[in-house]
Formats: C-alpha cells, structure tokens, sequence
C-alpha cells in the first residue's frame, strides 16, 4: 500500500463510523476530533476497524499516533506497506 | 460451538449491544423470550391496528449534524445516518397544574421564557439551577455518591409548586424511585426533555425496532425470539452458558443482560445470596388507548404530550388503590409534525398504578377494574380537558400486570430498580446488565446502555 493507499484506507474508516460527516475536505494536520467531532467511543471505532480489516492492533498507547490525517498515515504506512488497498 | 456473548432481550440495549458486537465480528446470539422485539418499548397490534407501548415520544431530540448528544452518538456508534430515524418533531407540550401551565418545546428558551413569565420571581433560581445542570457530568459511570434532587431543586428554588412542575415529566419519563430522584437522573431527564426535546419517528416503534433488528442480522447476528432463558449458569464464578426454556444450552463467553439486575441475578446457577437483598422497583402504570373518530386537535387536544396534575401538588409514588387518577400524562401522537399526518386520531392517557393489586385480582374482577379505572382516569382528565368520550372507535388499556407478562420486569416496574448499576458488573464474572437497570432511561437512553456496555466490557 502506497501513503496515498493508507490515507484511502483512513477515509473509508472515518466515512463508515461518521456517516453523515462531510469528510472530503479533511485537512491532514489539524486533530480530527476538532473537524469531524470524534469522541474517545468514535476512537475506539477506528482501532476496532483497523483491527477487523487489516488484522493490525493498536495498543492504547499508540493512540496518540491517530490524532491527525498526518499521523494515521505515518503510524500507519509501515504496518501496512505490504497489504493490498482492496483487503 | 461457543458464542462470545450471549444478550439476553431484544429490546433497544440488546439490539444496540448486539449492533455492536456483531459490526466487530463477534460471534453473538440474541435470546428474546416475546414473540416481538421491543421489550418495554414495543407495540402490539388488535384489530389491525399498530400501537407503540412505551414510547409516548422519544426524548433527546437534537437535529442532524449535532454529534455530541446522546442522540448523536448514539447514532454514529450504530452507524445510522439521522435521516434513518424519520425522527418528526412535537409541536408543543405542556405541564399543566390547577391555575399554573408550563408550556415547552424543542427550544429551551422558549421553556425559560415560559418559566420567567409564569413565576417571575423565580427565574433567577431557575437559571442558576439550569447552569448546575448543564455543567454537570450525568454520563459518569464511576460515580457512587447518591445526590437527591429534592434538596438541590430546593436551594435553588422557593416555590414548592414549580418544583413539582420541574418533576412532573422528568419523573414520569424515567423514575425509579418514588418521592425523589436521583440528582444524575434528573439532569439526564431534564437536558433530555427540557433542553432536547420530544419526536416520533414516522412508523413508531415496529419502523425503529425493525431498522435495528435488520442491521444486527445483516452483520451476522443471529435473534432467537420465543424463548426465554431458565437459568445463567457459571463454572468457578465465571459465566459458561445459558439454559433456555426448552432445556437447550448454549456455551458462551459472555453474557449480557437486559432483563434486570435481580431478574438476572434470579437466574444464576449456582444460586447468588445477593439476588434476596437486592431493592427492586414498584413504579409502574396503567395506560389507555382511545382511537377517536377526529383529529385530536379538532377536540380540543393541540398539544403533543401534557405532563399534568389535578393538585397543586404532585406525588410520585405507587398508589394505595390501583390507580392514581390525580396525575398522569396525556398524548396526543397525532401532534408532531409528520410529513403525512396519521389516518386516525390517536390519544393516550397514561397514570401510576400499583402492580401487586392488580395482580392480585381475579381474571373477571381485572377486566371490570381495567374497565372501572379507566372510567375514574378519564373523568379526572375531563376536569381538565374537553370530553371526547362521544368520539372514541376503539379503545384498550394495559396494566402493571401486563408489562410484567410480556417484559418479565417485577413488579412491572417500567423503570426497573431504583438501584442503578451504572457500571453494569455482577457477582459473576463476564455476566453483564445493560437497559433499565444500569441507569440510562427512555428510549435514546436504553440504546446508549446497550452501546456503553458492549463498548466498556465486550469489545476492548
């Protein structure tokens, strides 16, 4: 998986979780809990995901690493760069 | 094969559990022992007619793209757009006492202006108390110290009769405990009514409770309707299985359950010595429903729901007799804005009522009593209000003892223990409660319980 690939994989996480959030115009370093007003309970979704499509475990002290766009493809790039967009 | 959790109850925090678990693969069975889903918020139907029990309206309406509320985590926890819901808002509801009428809607300053206007020397207090109530953290699940409301209303506010009216809805929508409530619960009802507001979703309770059932199949959930659970059994304290009524077992991880914390704690094999000292509920209610041959409006009834007492006092508590006709709450399903209005004029007339003397009632003498206090409630309502007795097509009445038929909650204790187990842990391990009994109420409430739990225990 590309960066590009990883960020694709955030977003279709975020467009499931959030499914009324306009998630198009997301800006890759500001935290996301101040633009699409995600909670701990919405975090907790996102790692579920990660977890469920990928297999991949985030302990909860790595959770600071998904606060941005930024640092989800930087946390997250490694873990995945042998893995298909489509898995 | 062995499930990971096993949910006991097909109402809104069983299916709202179940939603979750299953979105995350878990392996999860709902056992509901109805024949319907629901639970205390369901419906049957008689001569082809639908009728929602429970929901008079939803609480905790906030509207699409508020994501903080209740309702909207609720929703994106379940993944449901907004729009799913077909959530349509009151008109305007009222809590009517002798000489006093507090009129309220989905906008909390006009409930303040009506505050202001109808007890003017009041208001400071009011305000103050509603900036307590805003600041304070209801949703904490740690929190054991038992704050009345009682005393703290009253530091805030001299007059007794405007307590009462502050109670009135708050107490009727979701109180366990007569008399008083606790103060978390209070502000959980007060944000959820006054400062959020009432809705129905178009096609009430079959439309939600089926929107939630299908998704929680489409995950791969599996739901077991008509069969109940005999017995929680547990190996060296930790759950193991359940034993349905028809003697089958299923081997899980977990259980959660909804039907009540005493109820569940009943179940346990081997037997739990706290199951006896645990305080279980009393309040319940008898309700009517009067199809009428008008738009309720046309008779005289403009408002969506009337929380209302025909003495200036009001008290909350199970009655002597088998009804208390001095109060109740009036609605009119009709009034809320509906993108079609209803083909029929529907008004429901709900008061307190008393389980054990219904329950104790001979078959023929329970038919005369339904028939009697329905009779009683209604002429203290037309004190009140205009009489519609001339407009009435069909009509029926449920009592505490149904509710306790088809919910299985003692007592028909519509809001279960007065002893909230907010964190929702038992005596046995990996056996949980969600619903009534672990503190969230009302509809959004119950929902959250289901979400909260499956979250906290089942998930991480």
């Amino acid at each position: 998986m590309t960066i590009e690939d990883v960020r694709k994989v955030i977003l279709n996480i975020l467009a499931d979780i959030a499914p009324d959030e306009d998630i198009s115009s997301i800006d890759d370093n500001t935290k996301l809990r101040d633009q699409i007003d995600l909670d701990s309970m919405d975090f907790l979704d996102i790692v579920m995901e990660l977890r469920k499509r990928f297999n991949i475990e985030v302990p909860e002290k790595d959770y600071e690493h998904l606060a941005t766009m930024a640092g989800c493809v930087s946390y997250l790039t490694p873990l995945l760069k042998d893995r298909q967009l489509a898995s | 094969m062995r499930y990971d959790t096993i949910i006991i109850g097909a109402g809104l925090s069983g299916l709202a559990a179940g939603i979750r678990l299953a979105m995350f693969d878990k392996k999860v069975c709902i056992v509901e022992k109805h024949s319907e889903i629901g639970g205390l918020n369901s419906f049957y139907v008689r001569k082809n007619r639908t009728f929602d029990v429970g929901l008079h309206a939803m609480t905790n309406f906030t509207p699409k793209g508020v994501r903080s509320s209740p309702l909207g985590k609720l929703l994106k926890q379940l993944r449901f757009s907004h729009d799913d819901f077909r959530l349509c808002q009151q008109d305007m509801s009222e809590i009517r006492f002798p000489e006093k009428s507090l009129k309220f809607t989905n906008d909390f300053e006009f409930f303040r202006q009506e505050v202001a206007e109808t007890f003017p020397d009041q208001i400071d207090g009011f305000n103050k108390l509603v900036e307590k109530i805003l600041s304070f953290d209801e949703l904490n699940l740690d929190d054991a110290d038992c704050l009345s409301s009682r005393p703290v209303l009253e530091s805030y506010i001299s007059n007794p009769v405007l307590i009462d009216m502050l109670f009135c809805p708050l107490m009727y929508y979701g109180n366990a405990r007569e008399g008083d409530m606790d103060f978390y619960q209070f502000v959980i009802m007060f944000k959820s009514i006054f400062v959020e507001g009432f809705s129905k979703p178009q096609g009430g309770m079959p439309y939600i409770l089926n929107l939630l059932a299908e998704k929680f199949e489409h995950l791969g959930g599996e739901l077991r309707m008509g069969n109940g659970i005999k017995t929680i059994n547990a190996k060296q304290e930790t759950v193991c299985s359940v034993t349905l009524e028809n003697e089958e077992e299923l081997e899980t991880t977990a259980v959660l359950s909804s039907m009540g914390y005493v109820e569940t704690l009943n179940r346990c094999q081997p037997e739990l010595a706290e199951a006896g000292a645990c305080e279980t509920g009393q309040v319940s209610f008898m309700e009517s429903l009067f199809v009428v041959d008008q738009k309720p409006r046309d008779l005289g009834y403009d408002k969506s729901i009337v929380f209302f007492s025909t003495q200036s006092r009001f008290d909350y508590k199970v009655p002597g007799d088998l009804i208390d006709i001095s109060s109740g709450v009036l609605c009119c399903s009709n009034n809320f804005q509906y993108p079609q209005p209803p083909e029929e004029g529907l008004i429901r007339l709900t008061n307190l009522a008393h389980f054990g003397k219904w329950d104790g009632l001979p078959r023929k003498d329970y038919i005369a009593a339904k028939k009697e206090c329905r009779a009683q409630a209604l002429d203290a309502l037309f004190t009140f209000f205009p009489d519609f007795r001339d407009n009435v097509v069909f009509l029926d009445s449920f009592t505490p003892k149904t509710i306790k038929k088809y919910t299985g909650h003692i007592n028909g204790a519509v809001y279960g223990s007065p002893q909230k187990i907010k964190n929702g842990k038992t005596p046995v391990k990996n056996l949980y409660i969600c619903g009534t009994d672990q503190g969230f109420l009302g509809i959004i409430g119950a929902t959250l319980s289901g979400i909260s739990m499956a979250n906290l225990h089942l998930l991480q």
